[in-house]
């Protein structure tokens, strides 16, 4: 069983990527279990057809405590046999998201959810590493490989090096590794070598450049993956790559987090960013422009 | 004869000596527990004394052990018993609130009637909203209160509970009445300590309980500060009650804490009246009589508009800037009575100071404490050579340092903040004094050291004092407690001096029946 996880700044198409990968990856015969871990419960949306799933913190405030749960309560099968569960958490502004990841995955595996069966489970983690409840798929035991979904966009890639920092911290002491890149293209410029460059600073692949397609929205629109609402499209064989390099990835590795300056420079090269845009060090009240890399 | 001996019931002090059992934990020890050699103990023994040990001990950075302190909740809870019909509520856990009652409670040998919000896993994750209303609403049915004091625990804190809108929202959707009074703070242990939290606690109900008026009455309040002596509470109406001087002590936990046994339990049991409380902004003046546990309490008092005064009533110096600041502010002369109880103790202090002079102390415990004990000793002629206090602050040890040049022995005076009870446990052994003043958990440095050779000797003043009874009746503050602390000071040291010349015909040249 391997199990993988997909980071990523919000917004990035994170839960998009991660179920088409999923859903292609079933498709070429693999048994898949998505945990999604993220608030908002949109993780298995697109596997299950529906609007959002009842998750496990969500049932639990319901029969009164995680105890009272059974683990079919939780546990649904979606498209291709693929079984989905969400962790849920509280509504915006009160309590602690994080606990309920912990809570829910604790809930997981304790229910035996973590069948023998299964070739893969995918976790789909919200934005950044915000705490150390968002970081539990990464943590001894949980998800081997972790998979950043980025684009070109400067915050996605200073998330992007945020996560590899989070992965960092456990990977000495767990077995955690990256696995790759995701580059979500948002036509920005040179976006395919930005990625690739800033890959390398960490020591790692992109292992895959999906190119931006309309189609993705219109599957979206109907609660599907693109391998299921349109199977011939392009769209649908880059997923299927994906899934491809994903299930053959030998390159798994500690990440090298890069220096804020560092991720700078990098974006100055590939001219995303422009030399007088970046603020020096402000010396004897004198703000000083950094010499052209 | 009494039952146990009739029915030959052993205590665990006899029962663990018989054979069988010695036996039974010499087998227990060999067999399961990896015990290593006796050699091997010994050997770390001897490490423990070292020079190498201690440098490692106080390089430590990533661990705390023993720290003499307890969590901010805990001085909540002091702080709010101490007003009339008032129900301690703690916003956390079940085990938090069991944990701070049973403190409390092995202390002052009571019970402390305290409830939670009993929160849980799934409160942690949805936030504890639901369990506050559930709480407040149980709570008030049950107990009848007439204010309820609501603290946090770290795990409220931790996901932002908002106690504000909590409250708020329990009242308007009908869970308990809209008129209660229930004043809250914030008390996260995981910043601070205990007297920080009493001072969060009164600050709290204070500033939501009171509002000036405008016009100031000749009157003052009085708050105590985190202190674990109920002599002290009366001490102060006492000395209060002899000046004539019309006050308030805004938090008087002495009747609760000390109820006698009539045969009836009551949950409330005296306390500052709130009619009491809430016209507390309007003296025109606030003695408080310790600095470091009343901080933010301080700064309300000014915004009140109040003339404040924080004196440290402990020894003879102490004692009289209390006098001079009720002298001052009430304009009446300080009775006859207590320039009398002032010569009384000079007097004492006389008897004792020959064997007292000279005696090197050290301390650890509570800001405050340790601010006006160290004084006294000096006072004493004592030397308080290690003054330590694990919740010490930057603005305590600039005091003690002042401190230090009032006195001559205040030059061999070192003083720690942040320092825990391990620490004190190693400095001991590198730089000997013979007489420890602190808590019930300085039992185990005393035996520790005792085991290796050095001849330590616990005096027991602070908080908590669980292995001694009744010590907390009496006060330490005022020329009675002056009195009181130069008893348990003196007779300590001539427990020591008999135990140390009791040797027949070695030692017992001074084993005399006249100290």
């Amino acid at each position: 069983m391997r199990q993988i996880a997909f980071y990523g700044k919000g917004g990035i198409g994170k839960s998009t990527t991660s179920q088409n990968t999923v859903a292609a990856l079933a498709e070429a015969g693999k048994k898949v279990m998505i945990v999604g871990c993220d608030p908002k419960a949109d993780s298995t949306r697109l596997i299950l057809h529906a609007k959002a799933q009842a998750t496990i913190m969500e049932l639990a405030a319901q029969a009164g405590s995680v105890e009272d749960l059974e683990l079919e309560d939780v546990l649904k099968t979606g498209f291709l046999g693929i079984k989905c569960v969400e962790s849920g958490g509280p509504e915006p502004g009160v309590g602690c998201a994080g606990r309920g990841v912990i809570t829910a995955i604790n809930f997981l595996e304790e229910e035996g959810a973590y069948d023998e069966d299964l070739d893969y489970v995918s976790y789909d983690v919200l934005g950044d590493v915000v705490c150390g409840g968002f970081a539990m798929p990464i943590r001894e035991g949980k998800a081997q490989e972790i998979y950043i979904v980025t684009s070109g966009e400067m915050m996605a890639m200073y998330a992007a090096n945020n996560i590899s920092k989070g992965i960092l911290k456990y990977a000495n002491s767990g077995g955690v590794r990256l696995g790759g890149l995701i580059c979500n293209e948002r036509k920005t410029d040179r976006e395919e070598e930005l990625i690739m460059a800033s890959a390398d600073k960490l020591s790692s692949q992109m292992i895959h450049f999906v190119p931006r397609d309309n189609i993705v929205q219109h599957a979206e629109l109907r609660r599907m993956t693109v391998i299921e609402y349109a199977p011939d499209s392009k769209q649908a064989n880059e997923y299927r790559s994906l899934a491809k390099k994903i299930d053959e990835n030998t390159m798994k590795v500690i990440p090298t987090p890069v220096t804020m300056d560092e991720l700078e420079d990098l974006l100055v090269e590939y001219g995303i960013m422009k030399e007088e845009d970046r603020e020096g060090p402000v010396v004897g009240g004198e703000s000083l422009k950094v010499t052209a890399v | 004869m009494s039952i146990d001996k009739e029915l030959n019931i052993k205590d665990h002090l006899e029962l663990f000596r018989q054979e069988e059992f010695k036996e039974l934990l010499k087998n227990k020890a060999s067999r399961y527990e990896n015990k290593v050699s006796e050699d091997e103990i010994n050997r770390i023994k001897e490490w423990h004394k070292s020079k190498e040990y201690h440098e490692l001990n106080w390089n430590r950075e990533a661990l705390v052990i023993n720290p003499i302190k307890a969590c901010q909740p805990l001085g909540a809870y002091l702080a709010a018993i101490g007003f009339e019909k008032t129900l301690v509520y703690s916003h956390g856990s079940q085990g938090c609130n069991a944990y701070f009652r049973t403190h409390l409670a092995r202390h002052f040998k009571e019970p402390f009637p305290a409830c939670s919000s009993a929160m849980t896993e799934d409160a942690a994750v949805f936030g504890g909203y639901n369990n506050m209303y559930e709480g407040l609403e149980n709570a008030y049915k049950l107990y009848k209160p007439e204010m309820i004091a609501v603290n946090t625990t770290c795990m409220a804190e931790v996901i932002g509970d908002d106690l504000n809108a909590f409250i708020k929202n329990a009242k308007d959707k009908g869970h308990i009445p809209q008129d209660l009074p229930v004043p809250y703070a914030h008390t996260p242990s995981f910043v601070g300590s205990h007297i920080v939290g009493y001072d969060n606690m009164m600050h709290g109900i204070l500033s939501q309980m009171s509002t000036p008026s405008g016009e100031k009455k000749d009157r003052i309040n009085i708050i105590v500060g985190f202190d674990t002596y109920i002599g002290d509470y009366r001490e102060i109406k006492r000395i209060l009650g002899l000046f004539g001087v019309d006050y308030i002590l805004l938090s008087d936990p002495s009747d609760i804490l000390d109820s006698p046994a009539n045969g009836e339990y009551k949950m409330y049991y005296g306390g500052t009246k709130l009619e009491d409380l809430k016209d507390a902004a309007n003296s025109k003046a606030t003695i408080l009589l310790q600095r470091y546990s009343t901080k933010k309490t301080q700064e309300l008092l000014k915004e009140w508009g109040q003339d404040v005064r924080v004196v440290n009533p402990i020894g003879i110096k102490g004692t009289d800037e209390l006098m001079i600041a009720i002298s001052e502010l009430t304009g009446k002369p300080v009775p006859e009575q207590l320039e009398i109880e002032r010569g009384r103790v000079v007097d004492a202090i006389t008897d004792s100071y020959y064997w007292i002079y000279g005696k090197q102390f050290a301390f650890q415990g509570d800001p405050d404490l340790a601010y006006g004990l160290s004084r006294y000793l000096m006072e004493l002629g004592g030397e308080p050579v290690h003054v330590m206090c694990t919740n010490g602050t930057k603005d305590w040890v600039e005091d003690m340092e002042k401190l230090k040049e009032e006195f001559p022995q205040g030059k061999e005076m070192n003083v720690y903040m942040g320092k825990d009870m391990w620490h004190l446990r190693t400095l001991l052994m590198q730089e000997f004094v013979p007489f420890l003043i602190g808590t019930s958990y300085h039992k185990y440095v005393e035996r520790d050291l005792n085991d290796l050779g050095f001849p330590l000797k616990l005096i027991r003043i602070g908080y908590p004092i669980h292995d001694r009874h009744h010590l907390h009746r009496f006060p330490i503050i005022g020329y009675q407690g002056a009195i009181q602390l130069l008893t348990w000071i003196v007779n300590s040291i001539f427990d020591y001096l008999d135990s140390d010349t009791n040797k027949m015909g070695i030692t017992d040249y001074s084993y005399d029946i006249i100290r």
